[in-house]
């Protein structure tokens, strides 16, 4: 079941006007910005289906670059996004695609700086949810029907059982995991679905673990 | 979990609780927390509906133009005449209404389940309460229970018009809202589910158009009519009316009639209102130059 909150279908609150389109495409751009660890110095954000034929009238373009400066859906700095983000420096490209995508609501988003890029795929499913299915050419084949969480971490050994410690004294229990790297001793990544929400404080727990660079929620 | 309609009905006769008893506990399994946590999360979502309806009763227009100041029209008709159609259900659409002008201005306002049909519920609820006085813990039952039917369409069908239509947005909206009204009005769960399906078998097939791509026209107004239809319907439940194709076969049907609506029919801009030559007009006037179409 891809849905397992009331507040799923009574929420998010949010700024309008489309949950798919502005608070969905929010979660997106701010997965994006929790990956990436910082805040971007270029975002190039490719737009897909919907996205692509409606995004101006939604603001999806403006929520997407709000997610990106790490607001949450019903932060009213949103509307004004794309101005701040200019001001800060930080350079914006929107390339309208004519692909049609598994989903109608997609976007491909690389974002970087000097030192590092990431480049993922997010879709957003309805209701304001949504979910990474792509990060940096690795495919994240998620259920959709738990809460998921995904870490980029070296590939050394200890990486894992880090990750699986500090899950395991929270007693949160994994129903399933995917781990996959670029090449030996190179840079990897763990999906790991669970059957408890995750909170915060969790999250962050996870990223002063040994070999674990990055973490952020993908679903929940 | 319960997965469908049925099953919540099932659980909730079973146990003789409400529907918004049978989610609220589902919700604290889920979520592994208290009672106390869940119920004041939905009271803060409902005190944001609140400020909405509130704001869009004072009068607010979009960044486009293309509307604000129906909800406050509305108003001032009720204040001057009888409405033919009753007080509760303009005061009803006045309040959909508002929402969603508010939120297509860009304010602050809760997705139930979209932002695109966010006044169907609120909407309800606020012109329902005049009448039924209810407790505050009621009103926050209410959203519960338009939350459990909403669960079901979310998780068998869909709640997003790029998916599924607007029979998935205000559709679903306005049959979780009259679900939830059956439940304040004193009705049984079963009847709940009945309004549920009168309500979504006359949103089948509705196609989402927006003109321009903006969540505004017909957005708007198809809250206000949402809105009407669940309290319509609400009273046929209550009136011992039921529909002959159970709720979960008509979500089922809503779910299949959304796969085959052509894309131009699903959140596009390219069919129905958008495509007509005052909704082509109006885009090219909110965009400086018309956007290019097949």
């Amino acid at each position: 079941m891809k849905f397992r909150s009331v507040f799923d279908i009574i929420g998010p609150v949010m700024i309008g006007p489309s949950s798919s389109h502005t608070a969905g495409a929010a979660r997106i751009g701010r997965a994006a910005r929790h990956l990436f660890g910082r805040e971007p110095k270029y975002a190039t954000i490719h737009l897909y289906g919907s996205f692509k034929d409606t995004y101006k009238g939604h603001g999806t373009d403006v929520a997407i670059i709000g997610g990106l400066l790490d607001y949450d859906t019903d932060d009213t700095r949103i509307s004004a996004a794309l101005d701040t983000a200019r001001e800060k420096g930080m350079k914006v490209q929107f390339i309208e695609e004519e692909e049609q995508m598994d989903h109608p609501n997609t976007a491909r988003i690389k974002i970087g700086d000097e030192q590092d890029e990431i480049e993922l795929v997010g879709i957003s499913i309805g209701g304001g949810k949504a979910e990474i299915t792509e990060l940096n050419g690795f495919e994240l084949r998620l259920s959709g029907s738990h809460p998921a969480i995904l870490l980029i971490h070296n590939d050394r050994y200890g990486a894992i059982a880090s990750a699986t410690t500090i899950l395991a004294s929270h007693e949160i229990n994994i129903g399933r995991m995917e781990v996959s790297r670029k090449g030996e001793g190179e840079q990897a990544l763990m999906v790991i679905e669970v059957d408890q929400n995750i909170d915060v404080s969790i999250l962050s727990e996870l990223e002063r673990a040994d070999h674990i660079t990055q973490v952020a929620k993908i679903s929940d | 979990m319960f997965k469908n309609v049925a099953e919540l009905i099932q659980i909730a006769e079973s146990k003789g609780e409400k529907i918004s008893e049978v989610m609220i506990q589902q919700e604290m399994e889920v979520k592994q927390v208290s009672r106390e946590e869940i119920f004041s999360q939905m009271e803060r979502n409902l005190a944001v509906m609140e400020e909405a309806v509130e704001d869009g009763l004072k009068g607010v227009e979009s960044h486009s133009g293309l509307t604000g100041g129906d909800a406050v029209l509305v108003q001032n008709y009720m204040r001057d005449h009888e409405p033919l159609s009753g007080n509760l259900l303009m005061d009803a659409v006045s309040k959909a209404v508002a929402t969603n002008e508010v939120n297509a201005a860009m304010g602050t306002i809760c997705a139930t389940p979209t932002a695109g049909s966010a006044g169907c519920v609120p909407g309800t609820l606020f012109a329902v309460k005049n009448k039924l006085n209810p407790t505050r813990e009621q009103m926050v039952r209410f959203l519960f229970t338009s939350g459990a039917f909403g669960f079901v369409v979310a998780n068998n069908a869909s709640i997003s018009g790029a998916a599924g239509g607007c029979q998935a947005e205000v559709g679903s909206a306005a049959g979780m809202a009259s679900a939830a009204i059956v439940e304040m009005a004193g009705g049984t769960p079963a009847q709940s589910a009945e309004a549920m399906a009168i309500t979504l078998k006359n949103m089948l097939g509705l196609i989402c158009d927006p003109v321009a791509g903006l969540v505004e026209v017909p957005c708007v107004k198809r809250n206000a009519m949402g809105a009407t239809n669940a309290i319509v319907s609400a009273d046929m439940a209550l009136a011992g009316v039921t529909s002959r194709i159970p709720c979960d076969e008509v979500i089922d049907a809503m779910h299949k009639v959304g796969q085959r609506m052509p894309t131009a029919f699903r959140e596009t801009a390219q069919g129905g209102l958008a495509a007509t030559p005052t909704g082509k007009q109006l885009e090219a006037k909110v965009y400086g130059i018309p956007l290019e179409k097949e």
